[in-house]
């Protein structure tokens, strides 16, 4: 029994069936590590990619070699570094709050460069066009770049999505009851991991499938060349 | 402890994480043009195993993938009559080779259908046979196009040997949480396991570079 669900071993459709609603249970923990995973990565991102692009090579040369070391090191060894270590220094967080910050810090290092590459790969000459028109620079930033950078970046922050949601297993590590750590504790009092574990590899096609088919259609909806201001 | 005591554990853990990271790699990049010249076969039967292949290897994440092969495959294994208990390193490798090689296969797939068909339809004039084709003219030009998709790849696969500890296998993540277990220093032991594995990056990065560099000669002149 698990989360008030008793399970029936007679045969391996009646026990798929009967802990189908524990592996959901999980599914949830999963959905919702991903999302906050995802809205710290967002923050953290965007805060990497505008120190990136500072004029000031003092800072833009930390944040890259910072930014590079985070992409260049696993996430586990980065969850258990803040599972383990932050309480050294007095910050205790629940696991499932540890676990969205490694998955947000490990992936900010990507969104930053997300960021970067929606903004540079808006042409100079519009820049300079803004500036001719005599447009101050917060207005060429709300009214040029970002309505033709949001249409990039989107869809591209939405592949990583989906990634930090295949990544969200590593969290069972600290005891965080995501899907792959019940379908695990099924595995380990029943015995039989076959079903438990492929049935978690069949959902986690189903979320994968929805989430990109969800991206493609944002890619498809979003105007290329720009979102109307009007 | 002092800090240096600790090298020596974790050293022999990055020694089975640079054979795990070598070893997944090579084989990743078999089944990655393996997959990805399959996806592009007129041939229904090898393009429906590629696509397969491809999707549920990206539609799943590692861990299940890893846990699956190690904990499920020994019971489905029984229930034929077969004895499938993999060694962990044999799972390791295998399930960190089948997942970068799903991802590669999509880079190999790219990279020969971004060859301009202009070079299809002069080698189709030329009567070239389709495997001529595909080897004297698509994948020499496509390969150097693949290669910093492949950087990344590789330098992903090396953090991926990570989660290879989770089923029992020595090395430098597993080393790491061993000496934390021991003496509850774990400020000291993850910094310095953070700085090997950023470390064995750059190094994979820098030959993955040199790499690039090789391969990239066959895009203007073949001998």
């Amino acid at each position: 029994m698990l989360f008030g669900f008793e399970w029936d071993t007679s045969n391996d459709l009646v026990f798929a069936v009967s802990i189908l609603p524990i592996l959901l249970r999980g599914m949830i923990v999963t959905i919702e590590a991903t999302f906050l995973g995802f809205f710290v990565a967002l923050i953290l991102g965007l805060i990497f990619a505008a120190l990136k692009a500072a004029p000031l090579k003092i800072i833009s040369w930390p944040a890259g070699l910072v930014t590079e070391f985070i992409r260049d090191t696993p996430l586990l060894i980065q969850l258990f570094f803040l599972y383990y270590v932050l309480p050294e220094y007095g910050l205790v967080f629940p696991a499932f709050l540890t676990g969205a910050l490694a998955l947000g810090l490990q992936y900010s290092a990507y969104t930053a460069e997300v960021y970067r590459a929606g903004i540079e790969a808006i042409a100079k000459g519009q820049h300079e066009a803004a500036r001719a028109l005599n447009f101050t620079s917060l207005r060429t930033f709300t009214h040029v770049v970002l309505p033709q950078a949001v249409p990039r970046i989107v869809p591209a922050m939405g592949n990583y999505l989906v990634s930090i949601m295949k990544d969200v297993p590593v969290l069972s590590v600290v005891t965080v009851l995501e899907m792959l750590n019940v379908a695990q504790i099924v595995g380990d009092r029943t015995f039989n991991y076959l079903v438990p574990l492929s049935m978690v590899g069949g959902l986690y096609m189903i979320m994968t499938l929805v989430a990109s088919s969800g991206v493609r259609w944002l890619d498809q909806t979003l105007p290329k060349r720009g979102l109307s201001l009007k | 402890m002092h800090w240096t005591e600790y090298l020596n554990p974790l050293m022999q853990g990055a020694w089975l994480t640079v054979q795990l990271t070598l070893y997944s790699t090579i084989l990743g990049a078999a089944l990655a043009f393996a997959a990805g010249i399959g996806k592009t076969s007129r041939n229904h039967g090898i393009k429906a195993v590629a696509v397969t292949y491809i999707e549920v290897f990206r539609g799943t994440s590692l861990l299940v993938q890893l846990f699956w092969l190690y904990f499920a495959l020994p019971i489905l294994g029984q229930g034929i009559g077969l004895d499938l208990r993999l060694p962990p390193v044999v799972a390791g490798v295998l399930a960190l080779a089948l997942n970068i090689g799903a991802y590669g296969a999509e880079v190999v797939r790219g990279a020969i259908q971004a060859v301009s068909k202009d070079q299809f339809e002069a080698a189709k004039a030329l009567n070239f046979t389709r495997r001529q084709t595909l080897w004297s003219v698509a994948l020499p030009q496509a390969i150097p196009e693949m290669m910093p998709s492949f950087g990344n790849l590789a330098v992903q696969n090396l953090k991926d040997t990570a989660l290879v500890s989770l089923i029992s296998l020595g090395d430098l993540a597993f080393r790491a949480e061993q000496l934390r277990n021991f003496t509850q220093d774990s400020t000291t032991i993850y910094t310095m396991v953070l700085f090997m594995y950023f470390g064995m990056a750059l190094v994979v990065t820098a030959m993955m570079k040199m790499l690039e560099r090789y391969v990239g000669r066959w895009r203007s002149a073949r001998g």
